[in-house]
């Protein structure tokens, strides 16, 4: 199963050290991690892509739970939630491809946000499924460049993860 | 005032009520030792080599309440003490471990001596810190003893640069530390405690198996009042020996991979057990699978979440202290538990269990490590603490030394390190000046620290050194001997020092034995006449001597090999 695990922990320099370590040593699954430290500085927030079985998952909160630096640990996907990635893709952009590609990225919701003569930057957010499909939905020969921030994600409504 | 922050550490030892560290010198940590030269509060041990600081300082605190600490130099000081942090850490014992760091400016800079400290401990430690402005030195010690100690305990090592120790600064030893990160649990919650002490009085066929986590929390009266009252049996991980009375009757002795048959027969076939500060190790309840083939259900105190439903799906989980949590129960139970259970039945069987006697073993012209530790139980009056080594020799002494009270066991259970023996006796004395320890070991582990017996000539440690010489990496040879058809790869030792001289030569006494008549003699002598000296005892043994019960890696706990199955 897919999880989304949101952490607040201090920012401390190692903080970040920490989590990937304790990952890798018990052999947990890290599909994409983004951090960054929140409106107050002395906290990040980290957000986790994993999956596992609820066993493993269970030992994955608990074991956060357990490093010193950690305040708060939530698995957003138990409950409802937002969650969104950024794609920059850059990409061929001529000829008749040139006009393709603004179109594709206008249906996707995407945003150019370099333009030379020949390449686009597009900027698109949305679910991580979402930016696959825009990414199969392209010539896989048009593309030059991706890089993704990886998921984040927040409690709907109510659900706060704070201090 | 301004102090320089080595002036700063050392009153902050001071102000924790450190009476000793064990350490070694180096380029980063002289201004440490210069304002340790200044004082006579903090007492220095040097040891030989920065592991043995590291154990000495470990068993200081297995071996007491108060917490070890341990001071070393930068790059190979550091280096040499990992194996010493991880064995602390695999057993949960609280520590502090000081390290010299290279000048600030210098660090990332291939520095001398430089290694990322906090990195290459990061995954053996509870915590570690870099300290990076003078103005945070003294509550990053405060931190470090108070995350060390609370909790499930573990070492914290904090890394200081020597430019840190050179600077000025006003000192306040802050009285106590608020983490928002980190406040452990410590009352269990009391509807969970309703629960177990419920289920507790529905078994018919209970247990009682407690671990480390007793002797952690002191627990071990408050654990002794209540299996009495219940009159359920008692079973004790390697690590939770001592934390109930071994000769009581209640006690079924250890349990696991060279655990009692009555002990494991119990487990296996309780429906209701009672897990205290034990954490279901692989080496206790053997194949998991075959375990669960078995129904019952589980009640599991413990301080840390993660340790339980890990390897045993958990049906009572009591998040707390052991202390706290048992005082809870025994409060509930003086109100409304009356009817004690009926376990009679149960006794019956666990009695005709009891009845294989098995650890029974062989009679031999030789000496039988078994035997040594029988008659080191006598001599002592079961009232020494005994260190051990890894390997057979230990297994025989938790087998064959019936301890009574907590914190007299002292070895390496989770990281099962060959060498600490002699250092945790030294740990040991420095914590309990007056006790008698012995330090039960073989050929194979001794010679992994050996270097320590300058130090304990140096500071006068008398520890009684019984080491079951059997010529072989024994635990090696018999996996060998049951599982590789006697391929005996690597596991005989030739070349042996002659250790009566060897002790000899460090300034000790030493005794060589090899008859079975020659075994209790020389142990009177060793403990009376030689009270004050190290006495290094080298027992020529059975070479053939095996560890039974034995469960086999990957086997059941039931389908133990018995010595009288050969
Ligand atoms: C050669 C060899 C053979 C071995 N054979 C055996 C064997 O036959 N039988 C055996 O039992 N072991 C054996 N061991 C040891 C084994 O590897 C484990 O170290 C041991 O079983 C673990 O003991 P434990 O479960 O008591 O846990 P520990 O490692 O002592 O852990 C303590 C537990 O208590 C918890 N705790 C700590 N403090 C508190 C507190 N204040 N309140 C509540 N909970 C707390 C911790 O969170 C942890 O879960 C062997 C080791 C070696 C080297
Ligand atoms: C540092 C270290 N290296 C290797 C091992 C693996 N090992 C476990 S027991 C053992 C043999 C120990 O021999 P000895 O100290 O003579 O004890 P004996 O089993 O003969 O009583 C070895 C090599 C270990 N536990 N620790
Ligand atoms: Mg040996």
């Amino acid at each position: 199963m897919r999880h989304i695990i949101s952490i607040l922990i201090e920012n401390e320099s190692g903080a970040l050290s920490r989590v990937a370590g304790l990952f890798s040593a018990r052999g947990y699954n890290i599909e994409s991690l983004t951090v960054a430290p929140t409106e107050d500085p002395s906290l990040s927030r980290m957000t986790i892509l994993t999956s596992g079985s609820d066993e493993v998952l269970e030992q994955i909160t608990k074991q956060l739970n357990k490093l010193v630096d950690v305040v708060k640990v939530v698995d957003l996907s138990e409950a409802a939630h937002v969650e969104r990635e950024l794609m920059l893709i850059k990409v061929r952009a001529t000829g008749k491809d040139r006009e393709e590609m603004k179109r594709m990225a206008d249906i996707f919701r995407g945003r150019i946000i370099d333009v030379t003569e020949s390449t686009y930057v597009i900027e698109l957010t949305g679910s991580s499924s979402k930016l696959d499909s825009f990414i199969a939905a392209l010539d896989a020969g048009l593309i030059l460049e991706t890089v993704r921030t990886g998921v984040c994600g927040i409690g709907r409504g109510d659900r706060i993860l704070k201090v | 005032m301004m102090i320089s922050g080595a002036e700063i550490v050392i009153r902050c030892l001071q102000e924790e009520k450190v009476d000793c560290v064990f350490g070694y010198p180096g380029g980063s940590v002289l201004h440490i030792y210069d304002a340790l030269f200044k004082q006579d509060q903090v007492k220095h041990i040097l040891v030989r080599h920065e592991q043995a600081a590291v154990h000495a300082a470990d068993a200081y605190s297995r071996s007491s309440q108060k917490v070890g600490v341990a001071l070393v130099t930068s790059g190979p000081g550091v280096t040499n003490t990992v194996t010493g942090i991880a064995t602390a850490y695999c057993d949960s014992i609280p520590m502090v471990v000081l390290t010299g760091q290279v000048p600030t400016q210098y660090i990332g800079q291939d520095a001398f001596q430089e290694c990322d400290t906090v990195g290459i401990t990061r995954p053996c430690v509870k915590h570690n810190f870099l300290v990076k402005d003078v103005k945070d030195l003294a509550v990053t010690i405060k931190k470090a003893f108070h995350i060390a100690a609370t909790g499930r305990p573990g070492p914290v090592v904090v890394d200081i640069p020597k430019d840190i120790t050179a600077q000025m600064c006003e000192f306040e030893y802050p009285k106590a530390v608020q983490m928002r990160s980190y406040n452990p649990v410590v009352k269990g919650h009391l509807g969970q405690i309703k629960k177990a002490v419920q289920l507790l009085q529905e078994a018919k066929r209970p247990i009682i198996y407690t671990g480390g986590g007793v002797i952690l929390s002191d627990a071990a009266d408050k654990l002794t009042q209540l299996a009495r009252k219940l009159n359920f049996p008692v079973t004790n991980t390697l690590m939770g020996l001592g934390g109930y009375p071994a000769t009581d009757r209640q006690c079924v002795g250890m349990l696991g991979m060279h655990g009692t048959f009555e002990a494991n027969m119990a487990m296996h076939y309780a429906d209701v057990v009672l897990a205290i500060g034990a954490r279901f190790d692989d080496r206790v309840i053997g194949n998991p699978e075959h375990f669960s083939e078995e129904k019952r259900r589980v009640i599991h105190i413990d301080i840390d979440p993660s340790s339980i439903s890990k390897r045993v799906k958990v049906d009572v989980p009591i998040v707390g202290n052991v202390a706290d949590v048992l005082d809870e129960i025994l409060k509930l139970m003086d109100g409304g538990f009356t009817a004690e259970p009926e376990v009679a039945d149960w006794w019956k069987q666990i009695d005709e269990w009891r009845g294989r006697d098995s650890l029974r073993y062989r009679q031999s012209e030789h000496i039988m490590p078994q035997f040594v530790v029988e008659k080191l139980y006598e001599v002592t009056g079961g009232d020494a603490f005994v260190t051990s080594d890894v390997g057979q020799h230990q297994m025989f002494a938790a087998q064959y030394y019936k301890f009574d009270k907590p914190r007299r066991w002292i070895n390496s259970g989770g990281l099962g390190t060959m060498g600490v023996g002699l250092p945790y006796g030294m740990g040991v004395l420095m914590a309990n000046p007056d006790a008698q320890v012995a330090c039960v070991t073989g050929e194979g582990s001794i010679q992994m620290c050996i270097q320590e017996l300058s130090t304990c000539k140096q500071y006068g440690l008398p520890i009684k050194i019984i080491n079951l010489n059997n010529g072989m990496l024994g635990m090696v040879r018999q996996w060998q001997e049951m599982f590789y058809s006697k391929r005996y790869s690597q596991s005989y030792v030739t070349s042996l020092p002659d250790f009566v001289k060897l002790a000899e030569s460090y300034g000790h006494v030493g005794m060589r034995i090899e008859k079975p008549e020659d075994v209790e003699p020389a142990l009177r002598k060793a403990f009376t006449e030689h009270k004050n000296d190290l006495v290094f005892m080298d027992f020529i043994i059975d070479p053939a001597a095996n560890v039974f019960p034995m469960v086999a890696a990957g086997k059941g706990l039931t389908e133990m090999i018995l010595a009288e199955d050969l």
